[in-house]
């Protein structure tokens, strides 16, 4: 790449011999040769390190000891105490219970929403590069904008989600406080946020997929669904992975929404749609037991690692068994 | 969905760290202005102010007036509504050291904290002269933002005496009295307050409550007591405390009759709730007068009233100013809140916003006080007797958020109807959890 132009030695003079052995380079410049990627790479993975990693282990590290917010400096050792304690927590199932639940309600309908909207947007249409844009924009809003907004049309008694159920002549719901209604409202936030952000995402993919087989498809007489399930689906395999890995690693954090809902850190008066984000930003910054938030965010870096790696599995056994086929 | 670590970030920065963002923005600002200032050139201070709900210095004109009488001094304050999102964000400033105010305000409720757990991290104010202010505040004020070493770490600004308010409006087209003293007469015990409330309901104008919220109640009914979570040693006594079972039980038998309107306080349904006039009556600390003139607005001029409280006088809430350790400004915050919390400021803004002063002056000074925005009640000698009679109380280190715990399964059992003895459960399964 010209990029890299002033660290290469310009162009040697033409060689005497047709077969020339290459004149030795001075040290220092070969060293730099072969250390200029590294160089380059560098910013990346010391940032990495400083803001990643070592936040990482210090999270370990402080998750083994009783420190308390206001009292840093008094740290009294507990060894794996908050690991065990949790698993004793009802709350911290409760939450685990949540995030799953609410991590289902959300990705299942917004990645099929997604793939939808992408098939669509994927037609020859006017004003087609506006509405791919125009998709985009819920996740260009900020998480709290877009919560605080969603609260309101969730309101009891005076959100317009009710209004409109009541104009059809169903009861009010709160929305707030019912078990599966909030988590619901939760995951209402999570799909409008994040379904254009994946159609995009599957209309990137769908471009990779040659118009031959489409054409080939159409020769043969398949509608556009069997299009859709026969050319368009099996060519997406792997970006629908992708989407979905990092779809799971969103849902194990959620945080935002459930934050703003109501703004209660206990995700409701009984906790109904608190997740494991929420807890720990709970027993953190809620109770300042900042060893046993430590604690609950390895257990959640565990689990997302656990996640995909179960995801990683299970693509790949898919695709040996295409491969076999 | 990638809830990344961008948006969390983003999310906990709207939350907790906009006001941190604010702080160090305005330090950083305040930095430069300063060098100016410590160069003897132009003498200019930004002094920041960090404070929560409504303390109504900027409403009452008070920070004006101060920038009139100081030159060279602006004054820049930042409010969180929410007391426990505001303490929240102060304790991760206070253990960063960062992007902390010149003057934060100290809930009553978290005082205990401040001394017992925090009283390296802010200023003794005895350094710049605090001594010879004692005589000028309530005692028991004064004594609760003592450290053990006899260092003064926070002056006061209010206190809580409780009332009643109530719409006169409701009243009347329900059928109940509306005079003050009649009413105070009606409920002067707690079980006379619930059956006139019975009263209410069945004759309710619109689809209006007696009640905002069980919480409120019981928080008010906890403010007559002396002893709540923690006894005079420190002994966490709540569980068993006899007094804090029956602000419980009055508080259930509030939602098992349907006399609350179910809302949850200082949520935006909650503040859309005054000026819908979804609930008649609210149990009122004076500083609540600001909070409700600012939700229910000027349309609400005169449909409002207060009466003395069932059950006998008390007192909730109440607070103090407090100079960081980590303040930019040490000594012109100390004179601002030096001057913000004497008696004649204090008694202006009691007049202006209902904060009832904590300073022994001022509580004589307003004895007369009466408030058209409350159809003219004598909110000088309401809340002044009961600030004379409320009891002094013992303040623990977790009272708030134990509070907390119990109010969450208090709307347990009005908002989802679980039964009393299980969400009795849950609070106390909630307060072993915040202890940790």
């Amino acid at each position: 790449m010209t990029l890299t132009a002033p660290a290469t030695p310009p162009p040697a003079p033409a060689p005497p011999h047709p077969l020339p052995t290459p004149r030795r380079e001075p040290t220092v410049r070969r060293a730099w040769r072969k250390a200029s990627p590294y160089a380059y790479i560098a910013p990346f993975f010391t940032l990495f390190a400083a803001f990643g990693v070592f936040p990482l282990i210090y999270t370990a590290y402080v998750s083994l000891y009783r420190v308390e917010l206001q009292t840093p400096g008094d740290m009294e050792w507990r060894g794996l105490g908050n690991y065990t304690a949790l698993l004793g927590d009802e709350f911290f199932w409760t939450a685990l219970r949540n995030t799953f639940t609410i991590g289902v309600l959300s990705t299942v309908p917004q990645l099929v929403m997604a793939l939808g909207l992408a098939h669509l947007l994927n037609y020859r249409m006017r004003g087609r590069t506006f509405l791919r844009t125009a998709i985009l924009l819920p996740y260009a809003t900020s998480v709290a904008a877009a919560t605080l907004v969603f609260a309101q049309l969730f309101g009891r008694d005076f959100g317009l989600i009710n209004y409109v159920l009541g104009v059809v002549g169903i009861a009010p719901v709160d929305w707030q406080t019912g078990t599966v209604a909030s988590q619901i409202a939760v995951s209402t936030v999570v799909v409008w946020r994040w379904t254009g952000y994946n159609a995009l995402i599957y209309l990137a993919g769908m471009q990779s997929i040659p118009d031959e087989l489409y054409e080939a498809a159409a020769m043969d007489g398949a509608s556009r669904w069997r299009q859709f399930l026969h050319v368009t689906l099996p060519g997406l395999r792997p970006t629908i992975v992708f989407t979905v890995v990092v779809s799971t690693i969103g849902a194990t954090q959620l945080f935002g929404e459930p934050l703003l809902l109501e703004g209660s850190i206990s995700g409701g008066i009984s906790h109904q749609y608190q997740t494991l984000g929420l807890y720990m930003y709970e027993q953190g910054w809620g109770f300042f037991h900042l060893g046993r938030a430590a604690a609950i965010a390895w257990v959640m870096f565990l689990l997302i690692v656990v996640l995909v790696g179960v995801n990683a599995l299970i693509a790949r056994r898919r695709s040996r068994k295409e491969a076999g086929r | 969905m990638p809830i990344d670590r961008a948006a969390r970030s983003t999310t906990v920065a709207v939350r907790l760290g906009a006001v941190v963002l604010s702080g160090a923005l305005l330090a950083a600002c305040g930095g430069s202005s300063d060098g100016a200032a410590t160069d003897g050139a132009g003498g200019k201070v930004t002094i920041t102010v960090d404070l929560f709900g409504s303390f109504g210095y900027k409403e009452a004109g008070l920070y004006a007036e101060y920038e009139k009488l100081h030159p060279g001094v602006t004054i820049k304050q930042t409010d969180t509504e929410d007391e426990a999102d505001y303490w929240k964000s102060l304790q991760t400033r206070l253990a960063g050291g960062g992007g902390l105010a010149d003057v934060q305000g100290i809930e009553v409720g978290r005082i205990a904290s401040v001394t017992q757990q925090q009283a390296d991290k802010f200023e003794d104010l005895k350094k710049y002269g605090a001594d010879g202010l004692k005589g000028q505040f309530a005692e028991a004020k004064w004594a609760a933002a003592t450290g053990k070493n006899g260092e003064v770490l926070g002056l006061g600004t209010d206190v809580g005496p409780e009332a009643m308010c109530y719409r006169k409006d409701l009243f009347a087209k329900a059928g109940l009295p509306t005079d003050r003293e009649e009413l105070a007469k009606r409920w002067s015990t707690w079980d006379g307050y619930l059956a006139l409330g019975k009263q209410y309901k069945a004759k309710a104008p619109g689809k209006s409550a007696w009640l905002d919220s069980i919480g409120s109640l019981y928080s008010i009914m906890i403010g007559q007591e002396e002893e709540r979570y923690y006894d005079a040693s420190g002994k966490l006594i709540w569980e068993d405390n006899p007094a804090l079972r029956a602000a419980w039980d009055h508080s259930v038998q509030a939602a098992e009759g349907g006399l609350s309107a179910e809302l949850d306080q200082w949520s935006p349904q909650w503040n859309q709730a005054f000026a819908a006039g979804s609930f008649a009556t609210i149990p009122c600390p004076a500083w609540m007068l600001g909070y409700i003139k600012g939700q229910a607005g000027e349309s609400g001029k005169g449909k409002w009233d207060i009466a003395a409280l069932p059950g006998g006088a008390g007192n909730w809430g109440g607070s103090y100013l407090a100079v960081p350790k980590a303040a930019q400004h040490k000594k012109e915050a100390y004179e601002l809140i030096k001057w913000l919390t004497a008696p004649e400021q204090q008694t202006r803004l009691f007049e202006k916003q209902g904060n009832f002063p904590s300073s022994t002056g001022a509580i004589e000074k307003v004895a007369a006080a009466t408030d058209p925005y409350f159809s003219n009640a004598p909110i000088g000698k309401i809340f002044g007797d009961a600030a004379k009679a409320a009891p002094v109380q013992v303040l623990g280190v977790h009272d708030q958020n134990i509070a907390q715990q119990i109010t969450n399964a208090l709307s347990e059992v009005e908002r989802k109807g679980t039964a009393p003895g299980k969400a009795w459960e849950n609070a106390r399964k909630g307060v072993a959890n915040t202890l940790g």
